[in-house]
């Protein structure tokens, strides 16, 4: 089992980084009724984790044995069926979806899946927690149709179900659905709070950590938990006993879109555009999402631009990530970018160097 | 004495007015309604006003005033736009509803219910276009017996043909004063400890919009129990502190690209949300003293909005955020502005 799996905090009471969330969010549930929930954060900051404490907190045991099942709805549209299919991960009292995976047609999913839910009504014996809990990933990719819809649905069903919404910016998310969740923000861990966890879990392993190690992977991390734990995992596989000058190597995509960086710095020209094409279709093709290579990119590059030069390349780096998501083939934005960036550049070696 | 907070329905439907007479702050409206209820006439109504000032609940009072719990359900339509709303179903359902004739005006338990049937229409704004063409035509042949009421935030999404057919009333935004009243009400029959700082925190985090004011309230006494401070209000409030934003403009100021850099990453690793962050800042740039001349103001607001509307559409909050940065910086050094 990874280490991050095997150390994620089981219970609320368990949960180290966000202890003063973990017991507000104990006291809501075991004091009275719980209303729905907004967790929002950024990726790696353990909504995810407390959400999993949370249903254990509600449900006890159970909530563990949790089931994958691909389900196939046929829903009756108004003129046409619709035929869907998606794949759920369910327990005898809370199913987990992401209805964004199901495209324009995500509304649907929604309604459907809640109302049956409504219908199927858990039976408790001491009538305390008669509600279900449905758990809804990437709330901010769902289309503004199904956020719509959602809103009357929550408060419709509100007596049988529960829902409990995640995603990574609540910019994207309505308002309207806003304003009916007890909206929870999951802050990235701090670094003192990740090199805490690094020192305990490799205490739970028994490994010696050089002086400060720890605080380096953390830097690395970006204020991922999760990533954090991964490379300290990958480095003791690596090389161990660790060693004071130890490389922690970065991902390879990473690696790789440095390389873009440095090609487009070195020469700009229509072959080396060509060049740069190739790889990032490399990278596409890899299934590395567009706007996280855009961000990547950027980054690399503001690190070897001049400061003057940085204000204009992020200007467009942002204008072209906006275009990317209107448009449907990512590969053009991006390279329109990298276009634009080396005319951006070679203009500016001109006028300064003549 | 620990507060009673067994009860899972939402403040916001417990303690909506159930009369037109204790809607507050909307007194023309109010008057006009309360002719209506002694006449038993009343026109095709338009109500719009930015949200939580008491639309809806106005109009469900009134239905609910007209006609009593009896015939309700068989004189009133209520759809909103969780309800599918296109072209058909103001062909079918609408005009179905619209088109039954109701018995003569006589008073039943005290209720004036008049000869009409009263169809609501929620947060028409978002019906389409069709949608409201079609429903001109219905609108004035079941005049005799239907009576529309339609709500919405944006009057401007309302095509002409059908507003001028309505009797219009605007809906203000609370006074602080008023919301403060209202608060304190809720906070005494609830039982919770609200200080005056606290108080004041909340008009000012609620903009007027008394839903949103009474929500929080309850999310911060589901999480913090009966007494509520300031700091707990902001922390439901998903408000972005004001030092965090003032310290990206102050970064923005000092002109050094790297200094702004970092605190986009900070934001972004704090998770706070990027639309928050760009109200915030733009209310610190409208403020901002002599320092900034009124031209940059106006760059810096047309990024802003720029970045509004990208967000909107999906963009990344962070390269948005470096954008509005980098926006900034060149508009405060007075930087060329075009690319």
């Amino acid at each position: 089992m990874l280490w991050v799996d095997k150390y994620r905090p089981k219970s609320l009471d368990k949960v180290v980084v966000h202890e003063d969330i973990a017991q507000n969010l104990k006291k809501l549930v075991t004091e009275q009724d719980c209303p729905h929930l907004l967790f929002y954060g950024p990726s790696g900051s353990g909504k995810k984790t407390l959400i999993v404490a949370l249903l254990k907190q509600i449900y006890g045991a159970s909530a563990e044995k949790v089931k994958v099942e691909n389900r196939a709805w046929k829903i009756d549209a108004g003129s046409r069926t619709l035929d869907l299919e998606l794949t759920i991960l369910s327990s005898t009292n809370h199913v987990e979806l992401t209805p964004s995976d199901a495209g324009f047609q995500d509304r649907y999913i929604v309604q459907e899946i809640i109302k049956e839910m409504a219908k199927n009504r858990p039976i408790d014996t001491k009538g305390k927690k008669g509600y279900k809990v449905l758990v809804l990933n990437e709330v901010d990719k769902l289309s503004r149709e199904a956020q719509h819809s959602l809103r009357r649905t929550m408060e419709k069903y509100s007596s049988s179900c529960r829902l409990i919404l995640c995603c990574n910016s609540s910019s994207k998310v309505t308002e309207a659905i806003k304003s009916r969740c007890l909206n929870v923000r999951i802050n990235a861990p701090s670094k003192e709070e990740i090199v805490k966890v690094l020192e305990f879990i490799a205490k739970k392993e028994s490994l010696q950590l050089p002086q400060g190690f720890a605080a380096r992977i953390a830097e690395k991390s970006n204020r991922s938990l999760r990533r954090a734990i991964l490379s300290l995992e990958t480095c003791r596989v690596q090389n161990y006993p660790f060693t004071d000058n130890q490389v922690i190597s970065p991902m390879d995509w990473e690696e790789y879109v440095a390389e873009i960086a440095t090609d487009m710095m070195r020469e700009q020209s229509p072959k080396s555009l060509f060049q740069v094409r190739g790889k990032v279709y490399e990278l596409l093709v890899n299934c590395i999402p567009p706007e996280v290579i855009m961000k990547r990119l950027l980054h690399e590059l503001l690190k070897k631009l001049d400061s003057e030069l940085k204000l204009e390349v992020c200007h467009w780096a942002a204008y072209y990530e906006h275009r990317m998501r209107l448009g449907q083939k990512a590969i053009f934005h991006i390279e329109a970018f990298v276009a634009k960036f080396m005319s951006i550049y070679k203009n500016f070696l001109i006028s300064t160097f003549g | 004495m620990a507060p009673v907070l067994q009860s899972s329905q939402p403040w916001v439907e417990k303690y909506r007015p159930k009369q037109v007479k204790d809607v507050a702050h909307q007194e023309e409206v109010v008057r006009v309604l309360t002719n209506t209820l002694e006449t038993a006439n009343c026109p095709h109504m338009l109500f719009y006003g930015p949200p939580g000032t008491g639309k809806t609940t106005t109009a469900l009072a009134i239905a609910h005033q007209l006609f009593g719990p009896e015939l309700y359900k068989s004189r009133v339509l209520e759809l909103n736009a969780s309800d599918d709303r296109g072209i058909n179903v103001v062909r079918t359902k609408i005009k179905d509803f619209a088109a039954v004739a109701v018995g003569s005006n006589n008073r039943q338990g005290g209720y004036p219910c008049p000869s009409f049937k009263i169809i609501i229409l929620d947060e028409a704004d978002s019906m389409t276009e069709d949608a409201q063409n079609a429903l001109r035509r219905t609108m004035e042949t079941y005049s005799k017996v239907t009576r529309f009421f339609f709500i919405c935030n944006y009057i401007s999404r309302i095509i002409e043909p059908l507003a001028s057919r309505c009797a219009k009333f605007r809906f203000k935004p609370l006074s602080e004063e008023v919301m403060t009243n209202r608060i304190l009400h809720i906070c005494n029959e609830e039982g919770l400890n609200l200080g005056g700082e606290a108080l004041s925190t909340l008009s000012s985090i609620s903009q007027g919009d008394l839903r949103r004011a009474i929500t929080y309230l309850q999310s911060a006494a589901r999480l913090f129990g009966s007494t509520i401070t300031s700091t707990d209000l902001l922390d439901v409030s998903g408000v972005v502190p004001l030092e965090v934003v003032k310290r990206l403009f102050t970064a923005c100021k000092s002109g050094d690209f790297d200094i702004a850099n970092k605190e986009v990453d900070d934001i972004v690793a704090e998770g706070y949300p990027a639309s928050q962050i760009i109200n915030q800042l733009f209310d610190i740039v409208v403020e901002a003293g002599d320092d900034i001349t009124d031209k940059q103001k106006a760059q810096i607001c047309k990024c802003l909005a720029e970045t509004d509307k990208r967000l909107v559409d999906g963009a990344d909050e962070y390269l948005q955020l470096l954008d509005v940065a980098s926006n900034t910086i060149r508009a405060l050094s007075e930087m060329a502005q075009d690319f």
